[in-house]
């Protein structure tokens, strides 16, 4: 079909362009806009019919008139060009050039949309990270393979987080580091800048891909950020055997812009106005993530979740938690008190935990010892909550020492430096010796050989 | 089913759903849409206008394009060559996607479910004789489709008359003939190893039976306290992280079900491929064979398209029928109706139809209810008894089991195993809540247990559930005042509560043996630690310290007991409960001494 250029705008609201009579265009097919400046604007079409055609302009429709705004129908998908000079690159949501050097030339272009994994194609992740955090690496095992959000709020240091664990993560026993591709949308210029700083004195910027749209950048092109940034992931991994962490930045102002459009389109609202097709949505993002048979390369992904007003129930938090396999969940309480990072364990939780750890990847008490800790927190939590109604000295002795492992958990086993890297050998003999506290009896979840092992009481 | 296909066009394309223009098409209609020839199913008409929704993205396609009818509904192929496989939400096989187009799927596909090239060694039915009536369900001949399974050839539920010929025992593909019907109007009918069934429409039988015998699945708190009959409807709601998917592939895993169909329905793919990288690596406990050879997956992962989420339960239940037809036990798991709902909300979104409760449109319920009520003990026309066990996982969206998708659900289903976020957050697995969750089979299962188990079983059951009931208003107490205010009595009960909890109602999933658990050791476990809590009672009586008792080797001994000792060592649960009794005895005597010393005086 031969390039048709229309004038013939009936709408233009919220980011969408109405078109009459533009037969023959192709559904989520790429659209040229010229504006009366003559500037140049990137859409999508969403809805085809021969009497009139939907598109999403990602650069938004303030300032467009109708009498003269020009659309091109380019007959081509949503497409990125490809090659490992992205590495070190920063572009917008487009994979448009942001750092004022020239576009990706390449003759491998490949729509954004990406296909879906075959299930039967994918290999199960079970490759233990070690990201030198104790919450993490001891409690919620992170996987090569695995997408585990950060669940945070405003104000907490989950930016910071996830650039530790940019700059640790690395598999036991091998020194491959990974290669990284940032997508933020919609952060501040200060976020922004403080992850380019962090990978620019860890010195891994020339493994870093960064896509970014800022808080003040057009909120329409956050929908296809996202896209743009796994596709350029899955080039380096299954292309270039490469392992890929994704980092994802802030999935919450995702959400919004779909809500945004969906809105303007007139979907029907499901909860809190967010449209009903929300969980197939991020499913399509998440789910790119995971290792593939025959292939070397993987896509772990982490993205940050910021919760509104600190709710897990909202429906962006709630959906992701369904779709990722696990979430590392931030405390304002932790972090309040000064604990770094602070990683509230009882609803944190990795689901692809069980199969990377134990004898032959981590050690052979790890599982075991995971979960007596979760149930002497778990207790230990509950006596906290008697001690602050009744009073710490009404508690029976017993109650006490739970008190004090409590303390002692959150200031040496959660809390350590950010520049501290602890092994997992490091991690579960921290363990160890926060539950030796404990007599032998008390710690069911262990077993006996554990126990004459590594405990280190005296009776 | 042999009517020419007839060719329209597209109009226009929103999303999933495409209006086409095709005169005489009929509601329900498979389609193909454009040059790509994405499948698609017709759901509304108006004029010479269809609505169409599409198993594929619809991403290229332009109006103007060609949409054709086939002919026929959405329908799943049936015969051997199913078990062990996997397939997408229309029943295309992912393996052999996979080899074909690489590690995405590809649009347009057009790969049947059964493999046609595959032979089958087939033994016809000894009683049949050519002249013989025959009709639905009449067994025509078997198939060993795995060790374990026997495939029956059914005559499909359409067909009836009189057998012509049957073919004699041999090697046959799925193509050829093993048999001829004459029908009443003396028609001519060939039958083959296989037959299409449409996925919304259930499949025939004799009559409805009641469930009978407990599904078991060898987890503690389903089958001793909330148990599940074969033929029965359950759901398992949860908010994420609680461990729904780890509940529905342990009963996958470990129930004495013939056939075990799990439904992927929008959730990871990476659990699937947990299902098919250890399946085939596991032991069927009961037939001591591979579990994969009597697991059937379908799978639309979240990321696959909407509208194939939709057909997926469908597909599989029907699927569930066809071996439920051959007289097998089957149990399907759908892991999570609310993504099948979520499914059914997008379209009817998209198609601008009225959203009653949270968008979700009005006829959710009846959805729901016409497949739960799918599931079911039935006489079958030519096979005896057979039955569908449906249990789906239910995510409410925060956790919030009022929302319609949950309510609706407990409304139909007879078992409800609720998941709660506070079990799991203090990683209490499985995190079943026993006072959210209901049996309605529990008299029924009573009389299994109690016949072929113990006539203690439903007593035990009702104590420990007294126990944990006391458990949670003494804790109220607690929390107000401190355990100081309870008498020693009452903090004998916390303990009791707290042993039934760690040594009965937990239960690792990941522990070589305790993920799974025989109905003598279930009871085993349960008789032990009520007697511990019944013995202790008499001596805190008599005054020995709550502390004592707490101290006693023996108690850490009956927590760690579930995974010390596996189903076949219940001999040792047995002998520890002795030695319980033996050393509270010993305490009794010693503390009653005193006393009889003063009434000897």
């Amino acid at each position: 079909m031969s390039i048709k250029e229309y004038r013939t705008a009936a709408e233009a609201r919220g980011g969408l362009l109405v078109m009459k009579r533009t037969p023959g265009v192709a559904f989520g097919d790429r659209v040229l806009i010229r504006d009366h400046a003559g500037t140049r604007r990137n859409g999508q079409v969403i809805r085809a019919a021969d009497e009139e055609t939907l598109i999403l302009v990602f650069e938004g429709t303030d300032d467009l008139d109708l009498e003269s705004t020009w659309v091109r129908f380019l007959d081509e998908p949503v497409e990125i060009a490809l090659s490992p000079e992205l590495l070190g690159r920063v572009f917008n949501g487009l994979g448009e050039p942001k750092d004022d050097r020239p576009p990706i030339l390449s003759n491998i272009r490949r729509p954004v949309t990406g296909a879906a994994i075959n299930p039967a194609a994918r290999t199960y992740p079970r490759e233990f990270i070690q990201t030198g955090i104790s919450t993490i690496d001891g409690l919620n095992s992170l996987v090569r393979g695995q997408k585990l959000p950060i669940f945070s709020g405003s104000g907490l240091p989950h930016n910071r987080l996830a650039a530790q664990i940019v700059r640790q993560a690395r598999l036991k026993d091998e020194d491959t580091s990974f290669s990284v591709v940032f997508a933020a949308m919609g952060v501040s210029y200060a976020d922004a800048k403080f992850f380019r700083d962090e990978f620019a004195s860890s010195g891994v910027l020339r493994n870093v891909v960064m896509f970014i749209n800022l808080a003040d950048d057009p909120p329409v092109e956050r929908l296809t950020l996202p896209r743009t940034a796994l596709t350029a992931a899955e080039y380096l991994a299954y292309d270039l055997d490469r392992h890929v962490l994704v980092v994802m930045t802030d999935m919450t102002y995702y959400a919004e812009a779909l809500r945004e459009v969906a809105t303007a389109k007139g979907d029907v609202p499901a909860r809190k106005g967010y449209p009903g097709y929300l969980y197939s949505d991020l499913a399509e993002i998440y789910e790119r993530c995971g290792r593939i048979h025959q292939r070397h390369g993987s896509i772990t992904m982490m993205p940050v979740v910021s919760m509104p007003s600190d709710d897990i129930t909202h429906p962006i938090p709630d959906l992701t938690g369904y779709i990722t396999e696990g979430q590392i969940v931030l405390s304002r309480e932790l972090h309040n008190q000064g604990i770094y990072p602070p990683v509230h364990i009882s609803p944190s939780l990795s689901r692809l935990m069980k199969d990377g750890i134990g004898k032959d990847d981590t050690r052979e008490d790890h599982p075991r010892v995971a979960a007596q800790l979760y149930a002497l927190y778990a207790r230990a939590l509950e006596t906290r909550n008697l001690a602050s109604i009744i009073g710490a000295d009404e508690l029976s002795e017993r109650d006490k020492r739970f008190l004090r492992f409590a303390d002692a958990f959150d200031q040496r086993f959660v809390g350590q430096g950010e520049a501290e890297d602890r092994s997992i050998e490091a991690t579960l003999n921290l363990a160890w010796e926060l539950m030796s506290s404990f007599p032998r009896d008390m710690l069911t979840r262990l077993s006996e050989t554990d126990l004459a092992k590594y405990h280190q009481g005296s009776d | 089913m042999s009517e020419p296909t007839r060719t329209g066009y597209i109009r226009e394309i929103n999303g999933p759903i495409v209006t086409i223009v095709l005169p005489g098409v009929r509601n329900g209609e498979q389609v193909r849409i454009g040059e790509l020839g994405l499948f698609g199913e017709v759901i509304s008409l108006r004029g010479q206008e269809a609505i169409v929704q599409t198993y594929e993205s619809t991403d290229g396609v332009r109006p103007g394009e060609p949409a054709t009818g086939l002919g026929w509904p959405l329908s799943v192929e049936l015969g051997p060559g199913l078990l062990g496989g996997i397939f997408d939400g229309v029943q295309r096989p992912l393996e052999k996607i996979a080899l074909q187009c690489g590690d995405y799927i590809n649009r347009g596909l057009n790969i049947a479910a059964l493999d046609r090239a595959r032979i089958w060694e087939f033994e016809p039915n000894p009683q049949l004789e050519p002249g013989q009536k025959i009709g639905p369900g009449t067994v025509l001949g078997t198939v060993q489709e795995t060790q374990t399974i026997l495939h029956r050839i059914l005559v499909p539920p359409t067909l009836s008359g009189e057998l012509e010929e049957i073919a004699p025992a041999g090697d046959y593909d799925l193509e050829k003939t093993i048999g001829r019907l004459r029908d009443a109007q003396g028609h001519s009918h060939r039958l083959k190893l296989f037959h299409r069934w449409p996925v919304r429409k259930p499949r025939p039988y004799l009559r409805r039976d009641d469930g009978i015998a407990p599904l078991i699945t060898g987890q503690r708190v389903i089958d001793s306290f909330f148990p599940q009959l074969k033929g029965g409807k359950g759901a398992v709601p949860g908010p994420f992280g609680a461990g729904k998917t780890v509940v529905q592939q342990q009963v996958a895993r470990w129930s004495n079900a013939d056939i075990v169909i799990y439904v992927g329905c929008g959730e990871r793919g990476n659990e699937l491929v947990d299902v098919l990288e250890t399946f085939p690596q596991l032991d069927d406990p009961y037939s001591g064979r591979k579990l994969m050879e009597r697991t059937l997956l379908v799978a639309n992962t979240s990321n696959m398209p909407v509208v194939a989420r939709e057909a997926s339960v469908y597909v599989g239940i029907t699927m569930a029928e066809y071996y439920r037809d051959m007289g097998y036990d089957v149990v399907m798991l759908a892991d999570s109706t609310s993504r099948w709902a979520e499914a059914l909300r997008e379209v009817s979104g998209r198609l601008g139809q009225m959203p009653v409760e949270e968008g979700y449109p009005a006829y959710l319920a009846s959805r729901l209810a016409a497949v739960y009520e799918r599931a079911g003990r039935v006489e079958t026309h030519g096979a005896g008894s057979g039955s569908v066990t449906l249990i789906g996982a239910v995510s409410p969206p925060g956790g919030d089991f009022s929302e319609p998708v949950t309510s609706h659900t407990k409304d139909i289903i007879e078992t409800f195993w609720a998941l709660s976020k506070e079990l799991a957050d203090a990683r209490h697995y499985p995190s079943i809540d026993w006072v959210t969750s209901f049996s309605g089979h529990v008299h029924t299962a009573a009389e299994w247990w109690h016949k072929e188990i113990s006539r203690d079983w439903e007593r035990r059951r009702t104590e420990a559930l007294a126990l944990l009931a006391r458990d949670a208003e003494l804790s109220r107490i607690v929390n107000l005042v401190g355990p100081e205010a309870l008498s020693s009595a009452q903090r004998w009960e916390l303990e009791g509560a707290a042993l039934i909890k760690e040594g009965v109602l937990q239960q690792s999933a990941l522990d070589e043996v305790d993920t799974f658990c025989s109905p003598r050791k279930q009871f085993a476990l349960l008789d032990l630690v009520i007697f511990i809590f019944k013995r202790g009672a008499t001596l805190i009586e008599l005054g020995v310290p709550v502390q004592e008792l707490q101290q006693l080797p023996l108690m850490a001994r009956a927590r760690r007991c579930k995974s010390m000792f596996n189903s076949e060592q219940v001999d040792q649960i047995e002998a520890l409960r002795e030695e319980v009794g033996r050393v509270f005895e010993k305490m009794r005597l010693e503390y009653a001494k005193p006393d009889e010393a003063a009434t000897n005086a």
